[in-house]
């Protein structure tokens, strides 16, 4: 049976409780919600004048109403060391969603931690050590004491090369301009460590490399564009599923508006489904390219518009660069950069040709030009906004994909423009504010393949679970373990030992080959496995918090609730280990490298945030964004005027660019030819497995299931990670629904439970990434592109079946996901 | 007391654009409640009504039968699925309750008899009669809420409980 919580009433919330600006810090739309709390002997009632909606709750309550909160939504907490109720529900006023929760926030306070409630339990509450053969508890004293010293023995003043560091560089979440600028001061200020990697990525370097180099932020437009359109481009994106509110609270209003949309994915996603159920199926058209030949469309796209004539003279002439070549193509450049013309030489590729290779239609090649960039009957330009994501970030050739994909935007005029953008839909919020990463260089070091060539010595973790969400995870946690455990032999070999023989063994080990692991996170992960020490962090609404959504959107989170146990913001984390590093190099007689750690006499995480991002946007502090609440202000910020700050609704309206840093503000075409499946290692896998294994989110799980994994109500749903499967191939396979399957390949192996699925086409599966039993990432092979970008989504395997369906997956529901009206 | 008007109204817009029909929310034959449901206080689960809601008789397979449960407020349906489920009452183990106000934002659910599902046009969000009301897909934080059914020797069905929150209502019994 399914899960049901057998509540059947909640407290109401009174009057008087108080009540806290949120936006949901899971995924890039950032929703805005309020936090209610309220002391745990209290309640309000029924009449009107004894509850926060001042509405007769003894009556049924109408659909979209204000006054109702799910069970999800409810939590009873500490705040200020005292039990509290909570309640956590979306904002109708935000702009943002109008009330709208998605299946992800709506779960917000039922995620948090509680001692009453018994709610995500998993929560580290205090800092650990790796003692008497497991991890001990400990004060913060101990353990940064140790890190520290640690720390200390293998980095120099002019080499820090032995110390790699995995970080976030996220919003939302335990991220944030506070975390990522506490993390960046340490490593990339006090320090200039050059082997570091992103959360979900193997290096440190952009996504979007080519459209920043063309001088296009990825986040150029405002939400509202999408409603003002003519027509919405999705490309190797789902946002019905990965960024819900904007979907539903933006693009189909767009949709009911009267435009056409074009999707641009191999597979046919219930974002296909629902606009088809918006906009009719006439209005539709679904591109199911043969997977990773988006650059191939997009070439042969621009090529025809450009000869039709449908191209934007006026803003090609004013706002891009003439001449020829402006950035060759090399090492740091996987593609030449310059003029239209240089573009359409290179990129030239006929209806023919292009049709060949992605496997479509020409007429459909043609129609979705002509619903991108055919002028309408009288005369006048069409508008086209478009939004692309992990299919082409994460896909074929990433530098010349998402530079063709923004070709288009250029050369139709349809960037910095009322119902135009070339965007990122983006997973995480943003929150970025650290010194230059200049010094890491591009191509920027491959960490994980350094890790597991045996370089590294001690390894600073923030946040990063490589064991769920990094490629080649096979080999990967195998070299980790095992050179962890060595490091974890030597510990357990001098039990009882004195601070300074215990820093000596563990030296002993990693100049052995061991590594030192040293993990901060919220839970204790699945590469915390392998950690020495584990240090407690808290998560956005127990602590202030600000980050900016899809659109730039800033806003403060208030905190609302203590963290667990001891833990804290990641800012002071940062702040602490920088005080111990200084202390113990001072002990040590390196003064002169001991003062490069100091600065961070923060107490708290505003501290933090006014020693960083206020330091480079002064008109913003955390008072002015309290007082701009749920909507908060787009950025950049220009200015503070009659008690607001003013933002900017979108980019480049001016007609200037400069994302790349050029002064002449002219936005860059870029010229990259189809080239095949690029990264290496691809068109092997492709040519010699029998299954596509494409991957991505579920609309159900946030993120790798850091929390989710902790939750009834999505663990009932999906205790396994699924497979979706066409029912031919599972003939053929022997295997049914809910039977779970291995899926091997020549660089791992991993599990699932099939989900049959009529509509995906043969031998082509997805599968749900980032799950703590079921790792894609496990058979994602090690090939990036020239930039270290990883292309998850091309992975081949063959299946074979393990067993009948576990029982905790017997009574799922294995019926199509598509919305029917019946 | 009048169903909840604007709440169906809300959803006629939605079916009206999707072209579908509002199986759920135009009822053809609701059973008045046997006992005046009232709210408690003092337990900790609710005091629910045994209430009627019809008769084995008056169901045929795979065809929605519209009910309202605890109160006249609260749409729902009955349905004889053609083959036992967990959690089924009556002879044959294959009766199920539900009520058809999506958990999300409170659109009425249209039911879907080619494979057993109640989906709402609000967010397309659907839900599996045949699993206990679980959530296929959908934007709601909890699965369908499901009555607690009791069929008599006379064949007549009463609900007696329901195991999730319904939708505008911060209390099932109001």
């Amino acid at each position: 049976m399914a899960y049901k919580r057998h509540i059947d009433r909640l407290p109401i919330i009174p009057a008087d409780a108080k009540k806290h600006n949120v936006t949901c810090h899971y995924c890039i739309v950032g929703c805005g919600y309020h936090a209610y709390t309220w002391p745990v002997n209290k309640q309000g009632g029924t009449d009107a004048a004894a509850n926060a909606f001042s509405v007769n709750l003894a009556e049924q309550q109408p659909a979209d109403t204000e006054a109702w909160y799910a069970p999800s939504m409810y939590n009873v907490v500490k705040q200020n060391g005292k039990d509290v109720h909570l309640v956590i529900k979306p904002d109708h006023a935000c702009v943002v969603n109008s009330g709208l929760g998605s299946v992800r926030g709506a779960r917000m306070a039922e995620n948090r931690r509680s001692d009453k409630t018994g709610t995500q339990q998993q929560r580290l509450t205090e800092p650990m050590v790796w003692r008497y053969g497991t991890w001990q508890p400990t004060s913060w004293n101990d353990a940064l004491d140790l890190v520290a010293r640690v720390t200390a023995r293998v980095i120099d003043k002019d080499d820090e090369n032995d110390l790699f560091v995995s970080m976030f560089d996220h919003g939302g979440s335990a991220g944030g301009y506070e975390n990522t600028w506490g993390t960046g001061k340490l490593y990339f200020g006090s320090m200039k460590v050059k082997n570091c990697r992103i959360h979900n990525r193997p290096a440190y370097n952009s996504e979007v490399h080519s459209t920043r180099d063309m001088g296009v932020d990825e986040l150029n437009y405002a939400y509202e564009d999408y409603t003002k359109t003519d027509t919405i481009m999705l490309v190797g994106t789902n946002p019905l599923e990965c960024q819900t509110n904007l979907f539903l609270n933006h693009m189909v209003p767009g949709i009911r508006n009267g435009a056409k949309v074009i999707i641009v994915d191999p597979r046919r996603t219930v974002t296909a489904n629902a606009c088809e159920v918006e906009a009719g199926a006439e209005n539709v058209l679904h591109l199911a390219i043969k997977t990773g030949t988006d650059l191939a469309l997009f070439n042969t796209l621009f090529t025809y518009i450009a000869d039709q004539g449908w191209v934007d003279k006026d803003f090609i002439a004013a706002s891009t660069l003439g001449g020829d070549v402006a950035v060759p193509q090399d090492e740091a450049h996987p593609a030449a950069l310059g003029s239209f013309e240089m573009a359409r030489a290179k990129c030239n590729m006929s209806l023919a040709e292009g049709a060949s290779i992605t496997g479509l239609a020409e007429a459909d090649i043609v129609k979705a030009a002509e619903w991108i960039a055919k002028p309408k009957e009288d005369g006048s330009r069409r508008k086209c906004a478009t939004g692309y994501e992990k299919g082409i970030i994460w896909g074929n050739d990433n530098y010349r994909v998402i530079g063709a994909l923004v070709n288009i935007g250029l050369a139709t005029g349809n960037i910095g423009r009322e119902g135009g953008g070339v965007c990122r839909l983006g997973g995480h919020q943003e929150g970025y504010f650290r010194p230059s990463d200049s010094h890491v260089g591009r191509p920027a070091p491959y960490i994980d393949q350094l890790i597991i060539a045996g370089h590294g010595k001690v390894h600073h973790i923030w946040a990063n679970d490589h064991y769920k969400t990094t490629l080649n995870a096979t080999e990967f946690k195998r070299e980790y373990n095992r050179r962890t455990n060595m490091v974890k032999d030597a510990m357990d070999a001098h039990a009882g030992a004195t601070r300074e023989e215990l820093v000596e063994a563990i030296v002993g080990a990693i100049n052995a080959g061991g590594l030192f692991s040293v993990n901060v996170d919220i839970i204790h992960s699945q590469i915390g496995q392998a950690a020495h020490v584990i240090l407690p962090a808290v998560e956005s609404g127990e602590m202030n918090l600000t980050s900016m959504n899809g659109e730039r959107r800033l806003r403060l989170v208030e905190k609302y609730m203590d963290g667990p146990g001891n833990a804290k913001p990641d800012c002071l984390i940062a702040a602490g280990l920088a005080q111990n590093l200084e202390r113990v190099l001072r002990e040590d007689g390196r003064e002169a490298y001991a003062d490069q750690f100091k600065g961070y006499d923060w107490t708290t995480e505003e501290d933090a945030f006014m020693d960083g991002y206020h330091s480079g946007n002064p008109e913003v502090t955390y008072d002015r964004l309290r007082a701009m609440g749920n909507n908060g202000v787009q950025e950049p910020v220009v200015g503070f005027e009659n008690g607001q700050l003013v933002g900017t609704k979108r980019l480049y309206t001016d007609g200037k660019f400069t994302r790349h840093g050029r002064e002449d503000g002219k936005a860059l075409f870029c010229g990259g030819e189809w080239r095949g499946m690029q990264a290496p290692g691809k068109a092997y896998q492709r040519d010699n497995f029998a299954f596509l294994i494409n991957n991505g989110r579920a609309n159900v799980i946030w993120q790798n299931w850091f929390l989710d994994k902790a939750n009834d109500f999505v663990s009932d749903r999906f205790p396994i990670p699924y497979i979706e499967i066409n029912p031919e191939d599972m003939a053929e396979l022997g295997v049914k629904a809910g039977d779970l399957v291995e899926v091997f390949n020549d660089v791992g192996a991993t599990q699932a439970l099939v989900y049959p699925t009529p509509t995906a086409r043969r031998k082509e599966t997805f599968m749900v990434f980032g799950a703590p039993n079921g790792a894609q990432g496990n058979i994602v092979n090690a090939g990036t592109n020239e930039l270290i970008l990883p292309n998850y989504k091309h992975t081949w395997a063959n299946i074979r079946k393990i067993s009948d369906a576990p029982a905790s997956a017997a009574d799922l529901s294995f019926k199509s996901m598509e919305y029917s009206a019946g | 007391m009048d169903r909840c008007t604007k709440l169906v109204d809300v959803g006629r817009r939605q079916f009206l654009r999707g072209g579908a029909l509002a199986a759920a929310a135009t009822a053809t034959s609701v059973a008045l409640p046997a006992a005046p449901a009232r709210a408690q206080v003092a337990l900790a689960r609710l005091d629910y009504p045994s209430n009627r809601l019809g008769n084995v008789a008056d169901l045929k397979p795979n065809e929605p039968f519209d009910v309202t449960y605890p109160d006249e407020n609260a749409p729902g349906v009955l349905l004889k699925l053609g083959t036992s489920v967990e959690g089924g009452a009556g002879p044959d183990g294959d009766i199920v309750g539900f009520s058809t106000i999506c958990p999300h934002k409170g659109f009425p659910l249209n039911y879907v008899a080619a494979d057993r599902t109640l989906n709402c046009p609000g967010h397309y969000s659907r839900f599996d009669c045949e699993a206990g009301g679980q959530q296929i897909w959908g934007q709601a934080t909890q699965n369908l809420p499901q009555y607690a059914l009791r069929v008599d020797e006379k064949g007549d069905i009463y609900a007696e409980g329901v195991d999730e929150l319904l939708y505008g209502r911060l209390s099932n019994v109001l």
